[in-house]
């Protein structure tokens, strides 16, 4: 198979203006004539779906959740990335362009990157059109705040919520489609096979979650916009309904699965409290901006926080990378968290933390400014953990939370199968190895409002495969083969539960392809995700029936998908021998322990193609050229 | 921790619903509310039992899907937090909890303690928007909004639409959840064109789904996870009336 | 926005919403309120003596032609306040559906719950009072009394009807209860005609409490004083 990018000639700079003058368009009053099918809701999926409604296209918006707005989405908590240079601090689009590069290793598409560091300036125009109230300064205008990774500020915020206020901006933008006509939302509806027709993506099978019923829906596109499979490692901080199964689907039906190794530990996370624990809490990486991390130099020290002086106290981050201090990007950070951790100098119970203080911003700024910026964050620690972060220290520890690998995409976010586009953390293209804190929001939306909505018209100018009905034979097919898989789930006489399954995955995958990753500790996960499959399809455990709303069910399918992807994703860890952002292999690392890139060999994007069941997954590669950008080594030092 | 656990059980919306109870010998005062619920759910399904379903995702506070009434209280005894963010702690050992779904007419009960509040999104389609088409926002800082005008709003944007309102309302009011985006859009210079329209279509919407009056009695408020003020309710009140009496409002598309 | 929201262009349509119902609850709980309010600034004129409170009485009684488009007006107010808060108890009692098991009262005062019960009970005194003082039925010999300028004597029939403790029982459950009900009622109303935003809210709230406490103490005075003592036929 040959991977064609699709990549438009000319200068960096002018790529995208190039293009969108080269593509085709589809006439206002054809627009009406097609349909697509958007999957998700998230800022994504609600954002393409209610620009495609807005363009004229019937659109079918389809999600798990009882309503478009509870999408993972609005769980962002610290910001979004835009190159407006409203400090005046030197920021461009280049300088945007160039950090998001470099915070993910040089493992992303250049003009990927470029494009989406261009319309990150349309995003917050849009959204503060939409009525997002971003945080302001007391002149009226937008205020913005600093992240990790760059040395500019460029996030805008709305207090800790951004991600909700993004989220509902979109989700009123897609309500508003819904009044206007041109969207149909199905909420409770859950994706479980994609219908392929000719080589073409034309439709989706949808199971109803709460009649039971299983549907062909035909398109004349179809638009994954389904999030990220973190929750593959069981504990993260995703939701409780992300799941992998539609990218999985897709995969199954010919799509690529591009880098599903990337995989972001978030190092901000409250600490893991007992084995009934059914997902972990992000810390907004804003709170690095006043809160300084430390362990206490010696290990063992049990003293409580406020009693360790400050010779004895080891700001690990300021001390091993002075420029760049608090702020590091994330992989840095989580795994300089890990490292002092395995020296024995972690906090709490069990050592697996460190400490988050805020006790020099409060002497510096006052506790109220401390409170007016954070404040929701340190309520919501209190609630958690019971304990006052104005007083003591937080303690945080990483946590499995971004997926920077997804299905691949060329330069129109249109997969290897025609038809099939995929947006938002469901593709793999923009974030390389590691994604910068703030740019997940401003990916999505970028995508959603003004990326896909143009390059989606391309492919339907051209339609060469007009939409079936759902009496083709693909659709039955498709149809009868969810059926079976349903009635496979709720037969098997098993003993363990699909949530005990999961945690099962998810340990093996954090203990073997966590924070850092060897050559046997793959191998022997790989072996253990392959048995642990075989003994979920003759020992799992699923009550009631799939006529009904069954949750029991719901889980158990995702979880089925999540142990074949997370073999998938120990392949891909194994064959990349190289570290590069959150992939670090201990065989490969500088002699002061950070990733040791080879860009000679793994300059290239993995897209791995489904091999069929039972048979090992075929690697494609895209070699990554950088035509502007010069390839470093990251120093954050 | 050993608990009693009564639950509200009804199969679907078709058969009759009755109270199951259970007891729960290992909960943790660190666990969530929910994360007991799932351990409790876990032995169901081990027994071959259907678990008691509920809705919840996040886990974090914020999506608002997490809908239970908690003894009497929607959300649990803890004020300011949702479902999911209520900790064992909050409960002695030997008690007994009883959980219930949110009841209100507009929200029809689907199984167990899962309900559906499709409702709210109807009335967001009634105006609870800004119309303005992709591509054609002005430059972000071409209009600048006080301080004060857009803190206020991002105190009614906070909203995450869980309905907990309506579930603490002796009339199964949702002037809450409507009001905070009637004063989140129209308290901003952005949100200002569609005001008329915006607020009585929402409020037409909120009485044709089955919405009771308001009483202001101020449960609402006190259970909102994210302590949204009644006073918004007024300021929609405000609006309603001023827009009613103009009598001609223009709407800005047919 | 779509269709229907534009077509809000009759007043009617207004008053088919929730809002609209609560407005003309509050509109006319305003009147009702205002008019307890000179009713209780009539009634503190016993303190006066005899001859202010019969000046006051003759004064109002001799101008018919406000009178009774006054009372009028008053009774369709009272007709529309009681009519529509009937109309709304029943109707948010059905909006709940299924109730709940446990039963909790949460954030909300006993007042706000039981709106619809103290104002029956009002309305119910309302009549009774009428029945009693203005209209005659229960003690006909009130509307004989005459004073030395040969006008009704109002002074004195206040002074025989409080004279027994049963009627002064009576009276002061019928005043507490509108006590009660206004404790409420009175923000409720602000709320209602949104005036109550904000800052203004928790000002509001203690507003009405205050206005409540003072129309029971304004009202319950003059009978308890009659009670008393304090007030005589002499």
């Amino acid at each position: 198979m040959k991977l064609n990018a699709n990549i438009p000639a000319g200068p960096l700079t002018q790529k995208w203006t190039t293009h969108k003058h080269e593509i085709r368009l589809v006439n206002p009053a054809n627009k009406r004539k097609y349909d697509i099918i958007v999957v998700g809701t998230g800022l994504a999926g609600a954002s393409a779906a209610a620009t495609l409604g807005e363009l004229g296209y019937n659109v079918k918006s389809f999600c798990v959740q009882d309503s478009a707005r509870r999408a993972h989405s609005v769980a962002a908590q610290g910001g979004i990335n835009a190159a407006k240079n409203y400090r005046n601090d030197g920021d461009n689009v280049y300088r945007l362009f160039y950090d998001t590069l470099k915070g993910g290793d040089f493992r992303a598409r250049e003009a990927n990157v470029y494009r989406l560091a261009e319309v990150s300036v349309n995003v917050i125009d849009q959204a503060t059109a939409q009525g997002v109230p971003f945080a302001r300064e007391y002149s009226g205008y937008l205020a913005t705040r600093s992240f990790g990774g760059a040395q500019v500020s460029r996030t805008f915020y709305a207090r800790g919520q951004t991600g909700q206020q993004l989220l509902l901006g979109a989700y009123q933008a897609l309500m508003a489609q819904v009044s206007a006509g041109t969207v149909k939302v199905f909420p409770r509806s859950e994706m479980l096979e994609l219908i392929v027709v000719n080589g073409h993506a034309k439709g989706i099978v949808v199971r109803d979650l709460i009649g039971g019923k299983i549907s062909s829906v035909m398109a004349d596109a179809v638009v994954l916009a389904t999030g990220g499979y973190s929750n593959v490692f069981h504990l993260t901080t995703s939701g409780g309904a992300s799941n992998v199964t539609a990218l999985w689907r897709a995969h199954r039906q010919g799509a690529l699965f591009a880098n599903p190794c990337f995989t972001q530990i978030h190092p901000t996370c409250i600490p893991v409290s007992g084995d009934y624990q059914s997902k972990l809490t992000l810390m907004s990486e804003s709170l690095r901006n006043d809160g300084r991390v430390w362990v206490p130099k010696n290990g063992g020290d049990k003293r409580p926080a406020d009693q360790v002086p400050d010779n004895e106290r080891d700001y690990y981050l300021e001390r091993m990378y002075p420029a760049y201090g608090n702020l590091v990007p994330r992989d840095i950070a989580s795994r300089a968290a890990k490292r002092v951790c395995d020296e024995g100098r972690g906090v709490g119970p069990g050592g697996r933390g460190v400490f988050l203080d805020f006790r020099d911003a409060i002497k510096r700024f006052g506790e109220d400014v401390v409170r007016e910026r954070y404040g929701n964050l340190f309520e919501m620690y209190h609630e958690i953990t019971n304990e006052n972060a104005y007083k003591t220290p937080m303690r945080i520890y990483p946590a499995v939370h971004y997926a920077m690998g997804g299905l691949w995409v060329d330069y129109n976010l249109m997969s290897n199968l025609p038809g099939l586009f995929v947006v938002g953390e469901a593709n793999f293209s923009d974030h390389g190895a590691n994604r910068l804190g703030a740019s997940a929001l401003m990916q999505g939306l970028s995508d959603g409002y003004f990326i896909l909505p143009y390059t989606i018209g391309n492919y339907l100018a051209q339609n060469q495969v007009k939409r079936p009905s759902t009496d083709v034979s693909e659709a039955k097919r498709a149809e009868q083969a969810v059926t079976e898989r349903l009635n496979k789930l709720l037969s098997i006489p098993g003993k363990r539960t699909p949530a005990d399954f999961h945690k099962h995955l998810g340990r093996i995958l954090w203990d073997h392809c966590g924070m850092a990753r060897t050559e046997a500790g793959l191998q022997q996960a790989k072996q253990e995700i392959a048995a642990l499959r075989e003994e979920f399809w003759r020992n799992v455990i699923v009550p009631g029936s799939h006529d009904d709303l069954n949750m029991a069910l719901e889980r158990a399918g995702r979880v089925a998908d999540f142990l074949e992807m997370g073999e998938l994703l120990c392949l891909d860890a194994l064959e990349r021998r190289e570290s590069c952002g959150c992939h670090f292999r201990t065989e490969f690392q500088t002699p002061e322990g950070e990733c040791l890139r080879n860009d000679a060999e793994y300059a290239y994007v993995a897209a791995w193609e489904f091999g069929g069941d039972g048979k090992p997954a075929v690697l494609h590669k895209e070699p990554l050229v950088y035509e502007e950008a010069h390839m470093a080594q990251r120093s954050y030092k | 921790m050993k608990l009693t656990v009564r639950v509200w059980r009804q199969k679907n919306a078709r058969r009759e619903g009755r109270f199951a109870e259970y007891e729960v010998q290992d909960a943790s005062p660190d666990m969530s509310f929910l994360e007991m619920l799932d351990v409790l759910n876990e032995r169901l399904i081990r027994q071959g039992e259907e678990p008691i379903h509920f809705d919840s995702d996040c886990r974090e506070g914020i999506c608002g899907m997490c809908s239970c009434v908690i003894n009497g209280e929607a959300h649990g005894p803890e004020s300011q937090v949702t479902t999911c963010q209520t900790y064992m702690r909050s409960f002695k050992d030997g008690d007994v909890i009883t959980v219930e779904p949110f009841r209100a007419m507009a929200f029809p009960l689907i199984k167990d303690l899962v309900v559906d509040r499709s409702a709210l999104d109807r009335i967001i389609q009634a105006g609870g928007f800004i119309s303005v088409t992709t591509g054609s926002a002005p430059e972000a800082n071409s209009i600048p909004v006080s301080k004060y005008h857009s803190d206020l709003a991002m105190d009614a944007a906070a909203c995450i639409g869980c309905g907990a309102c309506v579930a603490a309302c002796k009339n199964a009011s949702a002037n809450l959840f409507v009001a905070a985006k009637v004063a989140h859009l129209n308290l901003l210079p952005q949100g200002g064109p569609e005001k008329d329209p915006r607020v009585l279509g929402m409020v037409e919407a909120m009485t044709s789904e089955g919405f009771g009056a308001c009483s202001v009695t101020g449960s609402c408020e006190a259970v909102c996870p994210k302590g949204i003020p009644t006073s918004f309710i007024s300021r929609m009140n405000h609006n309603f009336l001023t827009a009613a009496l103009k009598l001609r409002v223009h709407g800005p598309r047919g | 926005m779509n269709q229907t929201s534009v077509g809000m262009n009759s007043l009617w349509k207004v008053f088919t919403t929730t809002i609209g119902k609560k407005a003309v609850m509050a509109a006319t709980g305003g009147v009702l309120l205002l008019f307890v309010i000179a009713h209780m600034a009539g009634n503190l004129q016993m303190f006066l003596g005899w001859g202010d409170i019969n000046n006051y009485a003759d004064l109002l009684k001799s101008h018919r032609e406000f009178l009774w488009p006054f009372r009028v007006f008053l009774a369709t107010c009272l007709v529309l306040h009681v009519s529509t808060g009937s109309f709304l108890a029943i109707d948010n009692r059905r909006k709940r559906g299924h109730s709940y098991e446990v039963k909790k009262l949460v954030g909300a005062s006993f007042a706000s719950q039981t709106m619809w019960i103290s104002g029956l009970i009002i309305f119910c005194f309302i009549v009774y009072h009428l029945l009693h003082f203005t209209l005659g039925v229960t003690n006909p010999e009130y509307l004989t009394f005459r004073d030395a300028h040969d006008r009704p004597d109002v002074y004195r029939m206040i002074v025989t009807a409080f004279s027994t403790a049963g009627t002064v029982c009576l009276y002061a459950l019928g005043v507490a209860t509108l006590g009660f009900h206004l404790s409420h009622g009175v923000r409720a109303m602000v709320e209602s005609l949104g005036l109550r935003m904000e800052t203004w809210a928790s000002r509001i709230d203690k507003t009405s409490l205050v206005v409540a406490c003072l129309l029971f103490l304004g009202f319950a005075s003059v009978p308890l004083a009659v009670l008393m003592g304090l007030l005589q036929l002499k």
